[in-house]
């Protein structure tokens, strides 16, 4: 809205209004393919398809245990597929090397560290995807910095992050996300918790991110206040796309009818950032 | 002071116990941040089958615990890999085979016996020969280099190893690295304090000084500072008091977690106060919100 994107070296050429956003003709950033998955024994993804376009913000949505968060796991590498095919930047799985073009937000645990750790040096933990095993240059700090800037918390790089309240932790881990600055950016149920000053935090990150030109997906348990901000929402049950939409024809993701009639589905107003 | 000095084996005693101070926090401050603060035990215990090993074979027993250590601390970090579910199990069985087999080995050494162990077990000043020294510096050199040099990439990995995986670092590696860097650690300090004491030196320092830190950097440089003035002045007093140095090392360690614990006190307080309140105004904003939604969603 008002803070102004920092030019981005390497970022995919677009219009940072509409154009191609969501368009079907731009390559896709994420391409996921019948993916099957099991966490044990227990099959959890049965053919999942997942498309997510350069400069798109996607969002999956479900009830627990339908497969969101390891659909984003698998995006990431992190479950591997018992079958079906996941490309990365057009790139397949097994030979994508280029991480550091992705941001990952895991969903914020409430486990601390043994030892305390200030919100610099978390933060700064997302940089190594860039800078892996060189030292920290000059661009890597200003890198932290405007991460930490956009998320509003700047002046509290000097804390240790035990002494944040649950939605500026969650602002932390997004900050660490962003300091690599990611071509594509994943969340794992970015608003678990959070309060409203850092809804507000993470909905101008997704706008920052979508100026860019770059790609969002997005783990939520409903869209709520993001609505506004999403090309798409994918429906999973039962480890399979129920239903793939546009939000504002999505009133509960969580109890309606596969077949139906979508059109009739009254749109989300949250009044917040709309 | 000054007189003990003039003994070349208190100056090699000194230099190990400086060695050892600065080492182990600075391995053990990553297996505090993983929650594996007792590892280091661990593989104490395997250690001492190394130990055992140089005298059966007649090889230096520090480099044949360097060995052992190493191939244990790899076993660990292979169980934890795989062995989700009884992971915990697989690691005490290591830790007590480590223990059992250095004892057993020991005494079929030719004229060996458990005697042999204690100065492994517990630490002696005046048992850290030359060619000691020469592994100590070596494998001191090694571990600080790792444990410095990759020190935010460790601290990635041991703060969000799923994260750290995402950003493309190679975790297993960093893992394994880690691993045989605390092994290496062990087995240098088992001189100074023994192998059944050296994980409280790679743990206590840690948790006194990470009760007055902000930051890991900070808990970094204060344990080490903690580390080295616990180990020197432990075996200064050894000296004086004739005991092994790891008990002195490791009793005065703790005297000094419970002054800084006792010195902390209100600053803990003021924290948790300050925590509090950070909590209270997200919920209040939050339960705001919320309200706000619901009436405008309808």
């Amino acid at each position: 809205m008002d803070a102004e994107p920092s030019p981005h070296a390497g970022s995919p050429e677009q219009s940072p209004e509409h154009g191609g956003r969501g368009t079907p003709e731009a390559p896709p950033v994420i391409s996921l393919r019948g993916a099957h998955a099991a966490l044990g024994a227990k099959p959890v993804l049965r053919g999942v398809d997942l498309t997510v376009g350069a400069g798109e913000v996607v969002a999956l949505l479900g009830a627990n245990g339908s497969g969101k968060s390891t659909t984003v796991k698998a995006v990431l590498g992190q479950v591997a597929l018992t079958s079906g095919e996941l490309a990365l930047f057009e790139t397949p799985l097994a030979r994508f090397r280029e991480w550091r073009r992705l941001g990952y937000v895991p969903q914020r645990s409430t486990a601390a560290a043994g030892v305390p750790a200030t919100v610099r040096e978390v933060v700064q933990a997302g940089r190594l995807a860039r800078s892996q095993f060189r030292p920290l240059r000059k661009a890597d700090r200003e890198a932290v910095h405007e991460a930490l800037a956009l998320v509003g918390l700047a002046d509290r790089a000097g804390d240790p992050v035990e002494a944040l309240s649950g939605g500026q932790h969650q602002r932390v881990l997004i900050a660490r996300a962003l300091a690599s600055r990611p071509e594509l950016l994943v969340m794992d149920e970015p608003l678990a918790g959070v309060d409203l000053g850092s809804q507000e935090v993470l909905a101008e990150a997704l706008r920052d991110q979508v100026r860019r030109g770059h790609s969002v997906l997005l783990v939520l348990h409903e869209l709520g206040p993001l609505a506004p901000l999403i090309d798409r929402a994918v429906v999973l049950r039962d480890g399979r796309v129920e239903r793939v939409t546009r939000p504002e024809q999505l009133h509960d993701p969580t109890c309606h009818h596969p077949d139906e009639k979508t059109g009739d589905a009254p749109s989300i107003e949250t009044g917040l950032l709309s | 002071m000054i007189e003990i000095l003039e003994y070349s084996f208190m100056q090699r005693a000194l230099l190990a116990a400086l060695l050892v101070g600065v080492a182990a926090p600075a391995v053990g401050i990553f297996l505090v941040q993983r929650r594996q603060a007792i590892m280091g035990d661990g593989i104490g215990h395997v250690a001492l089958t190394g130990v055992a090993l140089g005298f059966l074979l007649s090889a230096n027993p520090v480099w044949m615990a360097v060995a052992v250590s190493s191939l244990g601390a790899i076993g660990m970090e292979l169980i934890r890999w795989y062995g989700k579910a009884r992971g915990d199990l697989a690691l005490a069985m290591l830790f007590y085979g480590g223990m059992a087999g250095g004892v057993l080995i020991i005494n079929l050494a030719p004229g060996g016996s458990n005697a042999n162990l204690t100065t492994y077990l517990f630490g002696s000043i005046t048992t850290v020969a030359t060619a000691d020294i020469v592994a100590i510096v070596l494998l001191s050199a090694f571990v600080l280099a790792v444990s410095l040099g990759l020190r935010r990439q460790l601290f990635a990995v041991c703060q969000d190893e799923e994260f750290a995986r995402v950003t493309g670092l190679p975790v297993r590696a960093l893992n394994l690295l880690l691993a045989v860097t605390a092994a290496v650690t062990v087995t240098v300090a088992m001189r100074v304090v023994g192998l059944l004491l050296v994980s409280a030196l790679m743990v206590i320092p840690v948790a006194a000084a990470q009760q007055v830190t902000r930051g890991f950097a900070a808990t970094l440089g204060a344990s080490v500072g903690l580390g080295v003035l616990v180990t020197l002045s432990g075996t200064t007093a050894s000296y004086y008091i004739d005991v092994p140095p790891g008990a002195s090392i490791v009793v005065l360690a703790i005297v000094v977690f419970g002054v800084v614990t006792a010195l902390a006190a209100p600053l803990a307080r003021r924290r948790a106060r300050a925590v509090a309140r950070a909590e209270r105004e997200g919920t209040l904003e939050e339960s705001a919100g919320a309200a706000g939604d619901a009436v405008r969603v309808r």
